[in-house]
């Protein structure tokens, strides 16, 4: 039992990285129906980020503020990414057949995962330990400072998130926006800027992502974007894409199942769970488990 | 019309005869090798060390009279890049002699194709049994895994004393599989009991899942045939998780850049490995130092058998008095008592080297020499 309770948290754990990249994901499909599969390059690229500035402050003895700013810091560098990477490479093509819009994306991931090759290098990196330590044990399990800090952070930032779409102006705008692009124009909604912010805001919480995993694994790598990105895109799928509550959920459960089957069946399945979801979901309930089913319009 | 020309070229490339090779005043060996990637410290550490063997060797007249060049390929710590760079080399730069991998896997890809051209390989590192079974132009000059797998078992059982273990290894590479099944079958033999196997992929972050599972079984020890990204991250993860018993592992953990990934948490950790720096020997001695002077580091077992190879290869060549692929392959199978920085190499019918391993521990960033295991029957 013990065991089985340690897995869940692990699991937990690992699942709320992946509902932070998969809320990013779902995000820009709420307003633009676009798939952006760099937005798992943008993670590594914040991972990268947060490694560089943790370099920085090196000398300092691992403290929270110095971790703050970390994280802070890093999720700027991401935000301003994800609003270069939408100006200058989706809103050329943004009246374009959809099917250009994707091309489009895996074109900007392809050149970030490359460019990141050329200027980290391609070897894999080390995070310093950015806060300090200390574990606690509950009835037997183990719980990690690391651990807690990416379950609270994410729910943090999951719950700052909600609160900005559904009570800001902002968020209404987003949310406006989601519905209809053109309804929403025509209602002066600046979507241009709504659009830009909706990057913004993913790329940042991907980019929090990219930090909490590099306190916890803690190795970082120029392509770790790809099955991080894959896995958390499945769990955008899996909650609903497009419904924000439902990548949450979808994210615990593919980092609980992932967990559970390398736990208790073998390792070599890890991959093979997430993307075995994916395809039960398309079949069983293509809307997703939170997705409500809209009718395409003609 | 001008794609058939290039056709024709391609094909005159491909088939162009192998008397081609090592014309003019040099000797072009290929060497390819992990420079980038995932387990870059191995080919790094080995590139550095066959560089400054052949230096060596030019500087004292070079081979049969003409210099020794090396071209060395990256193939960026992945298997089917390491086809590639062979194919290259052997195809384009028609090198005489091949010298890699460290990793069984790539050394495994790369091996077919020498052997199909006929170009002599040596492995320096390769510990797999399979990799010199591909065929007779197939050498290495370190031990291979079920020699190396009981090393392990023996610090298990005769050193930490230890009745219960875990093994952790990566499935999806050659290496570790293999020692995972003879560290099994060795260590039951003296009487030990395996209480858990998990596995991993190489290129994987978390094992938290799996060292949950093995803290459940309560080891008193746990054997990680890995690569050393891999092992310092378990490493770390398993302190985390209150795991505090030694991981004992082999040759894959020897990088400069282990402890800069595991740090504190591979204290009393043991692994066995070719050499060790702290060898009296004054051929050691002497290697250390030529290498720390050139490289401003301290060379790993990788180096050590980097440089074996190298100079076994020029022995080879100079004892053949040739460097066609059939005579150098013949004087490579003769190799008898040569004196390497790893110890004594005498290349058996198999075309493994036969030598003994050392046991190393890690004390705060340091190698500690614990001892030194001779294969049995020699």
């Amino acid at each position: 039992m013990t065991t089985f309770l340690q897995q869940l948290v692990n699991g937990l754990s690992l699942g709320s990285i992946y509902a932070l990249i998969a809320l990013g994901y779902t995000m820009v499909y709420g307003v633009l129906r676009l798939i952006n599969f760099a937005h798992g390059d943008v993670y590594m690229v914040g991972a990268y980020a947060g490694y560089y500035l943790s370099r920085k402050l090196k000398g300092d003895e691992p403290s929270l503020v110095g971790a703050l700013v970390v994280m802070l810091g890093a999720m700027l560098v991401c935000a301003v990414l994800g609003v270069i990477i939408e100006r200058f490479a989706y809103r050329p093509v943004r009246r374009a057949a959809r099917l250009t819009l994707l091309i489009t994306a895996i074109g900007v991931s392809l050149f970030i995962e490359n460019g990141a090759q050329l200027v980290f290098g391609p070897d894999p990196k080390f995070f310093p330990s950015l806060a300090p330590r200390a574990d606690f044990i509950v009835g037997g399990v183990r719980l990690t400072s690391e651990q807690l800090t990416v379950i609270a952070v994410s729910f943090l930032l999951m719950v700052l998130l909600r609160f900005f779409i559904l009570k800001t102006r902002t968020g209404k705008a987003m949310r406006a926006v989601s519905f209809n692009l053109d309804a929403a124009k025509l209602m002066g909604i600046s979507t241009d800027r709504i659009i830009a912010i909706t990057f913004g805001l993913g790329s940042a919480l991907a980019a929090a992502a990219g930090v909490l995993i590099g306190m916890q694994i803690p190795k970082i790598d120029p392509l770790m974007g790809i099955i991080y990105g894959l896995k958390a895109f499945v769990a955008a799928v899996l909650g609903g894409i497009g419904n924000v509550p439902g990548a949450v959920l979808g994210g615990l459960l593919i980092g609980t199942s992932e967990v559970m089957v390398v736990g208790y069946l073998s390792s070599t399945y890890r991959d093979a769970i997430a993307f075995g979801i994916l395809i039960l979901v398309l079949l069983l309930r293509p809307q997703g488990i939170l997705g409500r089913t809209h009718k395409e319009k003609v | 019309m001008k794609s058939r020309v290039l056709l024709a070229l391609l094909l005159a490339a491909t088939l162009a005869p192998a008397c081609r090779r090592g014309g003019g005043d040099e000797i072009l060996v290929g060497e390819y090798g992990s420079l980038t990637g995932t387990t870059a410290t191995f080919g790094q550490s080995t590139n550095n060390a066959i560089q400054m063997a052949y230096e060596q060797i030019n500087a004292a007249g070079g081979v049969l009279g003409k210099k020794v060049r090396v071209i060395v390929e990256d193939d960026q710590s992945k298997p089917e890049e390491a086809a590639t760079a062979v194919t290259k080399l052997i195809n384009q730069n028609h090198v005489v002699a091949m010298l890699g991998e460290v990793s069984s896997s790539r050394s495994l890809a790369a091996a077919p194709i020498c052997q199909a051209n006929g170009v002599p390989m040596i492995s320096p590192s390769s510990t797999n049994p399979r990799v010199t079974q591909v065929g007779d132009y197939i050498f290495r000059v370190c031990f291979i895994d079920p020699f190396q797998a009981e090393v392990g078992a023996r610090i298990a059982w005769e050193i930490l004393h230890l009745k219960k273990v875990a093994i952790l290894s990566d499935v999806r590479n050659d290496y570790s599989v293999g020692l995972q099944t003879f560290f099994r079958q060795t260590f039951k033999g003296f009487g030990g009991e395996i209480v858990a196997e998990q596995s991993y992929s190489e290129g994987d972050s978390d094992f938290r899942a799996q060292l949950t599972q093995i803290k459940s079984a309560n080891p008193e020890g746990i054997y990680v045939p890995g690569y050393y990204t891999e092992v310092g991250t378990i490493a770390r993860q398993a302190r985390e998780l209150g795991i505090t018993v030694p991981l004992i592992g082999g040759d894959g953990w020897d990088s400069p850049r282990l402890w800069e990934i595991g740090g504190e948490a591979l204290n009393g950790c043991h692994f066995s490995n070719h050499y060790s720096v702290d060898d009296p020997a004054p051929a050691v001695q002497k290697f250390v130092a030529d290498y720390k002077a050139k490289y401003n580091q301290v060379p790993d077992a990788l180096a050590a058998l980097g440089y074996d190879a190298a100079r076994i290869l020029a022995d080879a060549m100079t004892r053949a008095g040739s460097t066609d692929g059939e005579k150098v392959r013949d004087a490579l199978a003769a190799t008898k008592d040569f004196p390497g920085v790893t110890g004594t190499i005498t290349i058996n019918k198999d075309r493994n080297a036969v030598k003994p391993a050392v046991v190393l521990k890690i004390e705060n960033g340091k190698f500690v020499y614990v001892t030194t295991v001779k294969p049995t029957g020699t």
